[in-house]
């Protein structure tokens, strides 16, 4: 059995391909070369603002590296036949924005059910609904959360940059291989169209990793069992004679239905659970700037850490003791080192393109003594550095 | 009882034992449909390591997942086609064959049925048709006949009925045809020619649900259901000749539609041969 992408062959044709250095590209294009780069060799997906560059790039390069693109009939197509294409050993990646993932939240929840490795990015747009299809916005922070129905587990990255993207999108494969589960990637409209000089590594400094696989044939007949204690069982992949059986519903360890016994289910859904709990060196990333000493913290991810950054450079030229602290993991939420950070806050500002979302999961670290505000704005307009830094010294 | 059959029943080496028995209601023609699938497989020798069945939502779907021993995907509701899609790319050299009922198929997953098609990508549909919503109660469907009774039609149905293999074949499928439980070994042959043809083909299958169709329209007994078949089945050579009028209520068997169309995970494989030519990235 082979992973899709893993053949020798396709490191020379990385190399042969995209030369290491700058290069002046959009945010979705460094999102696609990440998936490129990261082994992605199947892509199918529905075109919709802002993500339709990721598809374009995908739909021109894949080929050249024999890989296939796919232009499903809707989104809930895409991310089925991304599914079954998983099974078969390809690692997969679809993008999407705003109504298209609300779409995809169904078969989101099969992939968490069946642990099918699959990376979907969602380059969050305006809404309710169509909103403003052709500007960002970060209000999906809790639909990638709590999007599909029942209790699930879920890993979501967002990056703050183009470059970025291109490293957290190769992360989000990374993880979703690791740990046999989807991770989606919480992109934006703002950074997605941002063109900006992303630096294309040379191909050998980029870590990648596979799926485990089943040793043996004992193995192999329990796809959903723990052999090895991590909570991440090895993937027979079909077409290898196994006779696996995958189903949505619940599950013994050899993939058998049993929806009556309540153990079967507590049992299943609980290790899915416990196999993302247990592994968080495996995904957890934040960053975090000047907070050794910092009275006034703010949060933020995605697009707005950068303006962010700016403001609370400035706060500090101005002899205020500001930090950044930037989850990018926002799913499961850093929320130990929140802690942490909360305990030496005076005030903690909340910057995001949304009402407030990522707020109320600070919230839950945060104590009754330290002012907890968020800084927010809709209308597909980013934040800027300005509108931050004022907040900041309204509590300085 | 069970293990008597289990010993004595030649195709039993194609079933996946411990999934047994089915969950089937008695006198569905849901077993008649796994019998001549696996009948089919055995006819053409086709190893079932080079098999993934799929399946969707419903009685229908249950059909060959689990109980065909061979790779199988049990889906969301409506979705099978597309995650065979996915399947079939990754794996251009197996069977692969979509068992689901009309209501999983042809009403929430109809758009992936007609995209199908119309890639031609090359994926056998078995599709089962017993005019109703079996596993939720005997709901109304897009296939229940006009003026049926159902559980959400409890006056009449007064909705006209997809004809599901003619709309197929108008979208591009390269091979389509319409036998009922009460033609097995038609529908054996039907589903050979369906595996062998490279694109994308449909068997569509009449079957009986005397438990939620038919007790509710007078035809309480299975076999009654499959009287209703015979009577009123019409050879596809035959009904050219009728008028719309005259084939009001009649079943269309046989084959719609058999014909040759580039197929779609061929195709994609001769792109990218093309493309990497073209870039001089095929190997020295």
């Amino acid at each position: 059995m082979i992973i899709r992408g893993n053949e020798p062959d396709q490191i020379r044709l990385i190399k042969r391909l995209y030369k290491p250095g700058n290069y002046f590209m959009q945010g979705n294009e460094a999102v696609a070369y990440g998936a490129l780069f990261a082994g992605c060799r199947f892509y199918a997906g529905y075109p919709i603002t802002p993500s339709s560059e990721i598809a374009e790039t995908m739909a021109r390069e894949l080929p050249k590296l024999g890989g296939y693109y796919l232009q499903m009939e809707d989104e809930i197509g895409s991310i089925a036949a991304m599914v079954g294409a998983s099974w078969t050993g390809f690692k997969v990646m679809t993008a999407t924005a705003g109504p298209g993932f609300s779409l995809m939240q169904e078969n989101l929840g099969y992939a968490v059910m069946t642990e099918t490795p699959l990376v979907l990015v969602d380059v969050q747009r305006s809404g309710p609904s169509t909103g403003q299809a052709t500007k960002g916005a970060q209000g999906d922070f809790f639909q990638a959360r709590w999007g599909t129905h029942g209790d699930h587990p879920i890993v979501a990255v967002s990056p703050t940059s183009g470059q970025d993207a291109f490293w957290e999108t190769i992360r989000a494969f990374n993880i979703a291989e690791k740990l046999r589960t989807p991770v989606v990637v919480l992109f934006d409209g703002v950074l997605a169209h941002t063109r900006e000089q992303i630096k294309i590594p040379d191909v050998s400094e980029v870590e990648i990793t596979y799926r485990k696989l089943p040793e043996n044939e004992e193995e192999a007949k329990l796809p959903f069992g723990d052999p090895h204690g991590d909570g991440v069982p090895p993937m027979p992949l079909f077409g290898h004679g196994y006779f696996t059986h995958v189903t949505g519903s619940t599950h013994k360890e050899n993939g058998l239905r049993d929806v009556y016994t309540p153990e079967v289910h507590d049992r299943l859904v609980r290790r899915i659970h416990r196999k993302i709990e247990k592994n968080r060196e495996v995904y957890e990333k934040y960053e975090e700037h000047f907070t050794d000493d910092a009275e006034i913290l703010v949060v933020s991810w995605g697009v707005t850490a950068r303006p962010a950054l700016g403001a609370v450079l400035r706060a500090r030229e101005e002899g205020i003791k500001a930090g950044l602290f930037v989850p990018k993991t926002v799913h499961p939420f850093p929320g130990e080192r929140m802690r942490e950070l909360a305990k030496k806050s005076r005030a903690i500002l909340v910057a995001e393109m949304n009402l407030g979302q990522m707020i109320i999961e600070v919230e839950r670290y945060v104590n009754d003594d330290v002012l907890l505000k968020g800084v927010n704005k809709i209308g597909g307009v980013p934040l800027t550095v300005e509108e931050i830094l004022r907040e900041i010294r309204g509590v300085a | 009882m069970a293990k008597k059959i289990y010993s004595t029943y030649p195709m039993v080496k194609y079933l996946r034992k411990e999934a047994l028995p089915t969950a089937l209601c008695p006198g569905c023609g849901g077993g008649t449909v796994l019998n001549a699938f696996a009948n089919a497989i055995d006819g053409l020798k086709i190893d079932p390591k080079d098999l993934v069945v799929v399946s969707g939502i419903g009685c229908s779907a249950w059909i060959a997942s689990p109980y065909f021993l061979a790779d199988t995907l049990h889906t969301t509701h409506g979705r099978a086609i597309a995650f065979a899609t996915g399947v079939k790319v990754g794996l251009p050299d197996k069977k692969v064959v979509v068992i689901s009922g009309d209501g999983d198929l042809a009403s929430i997953g109809g758009n992936h049925l007609l995209h199908a098609a119309r890639r031609n990508i090359d994926i056998t549909v078995i599709l089962v048709n017993n005019f109703i919503y079996g596993m939720t109660g005997g709901q109304v469907a897009p296939t229940t006949p006009f003026g049926a009774k159902t559980t959400t039609s409890p006056y009449r149905n007064i909705e006209h009925p997809l004809q599901i293999s003619e709309t197929v074949a108008a979208a591009g499928a390269s091979y389509v045809a319409r036998w009922t439980t009460a033609h097995v070994y038609q529908l054996i042959e039907s589903i050979k020619k369906a595996l062998q043809v490279k694109g994308f083909s449909l068997v569509e299958v009449i079957s009986q649900c005397p438990v939620q169709y038919g007790r509710r329209n007078r035809m309480k007994e299975p076999a009654e259901m499959l009287r209703w078949f015979l009577k009123n089945s019409v050879p596809v050579s035959r009904a050219r000749n009728m008028s719309p009028e005259e084939l009001e209520g009649k079943f269309v068997i046989g084959e719609i539609v058999n014909r040759e169309r580039p197929e779609f995970t061929t195709e994609l494989n001769k792109l990218i041969d093309e493309v990497q030519e073209h870039f001089g990235l095929k190997e020295e």
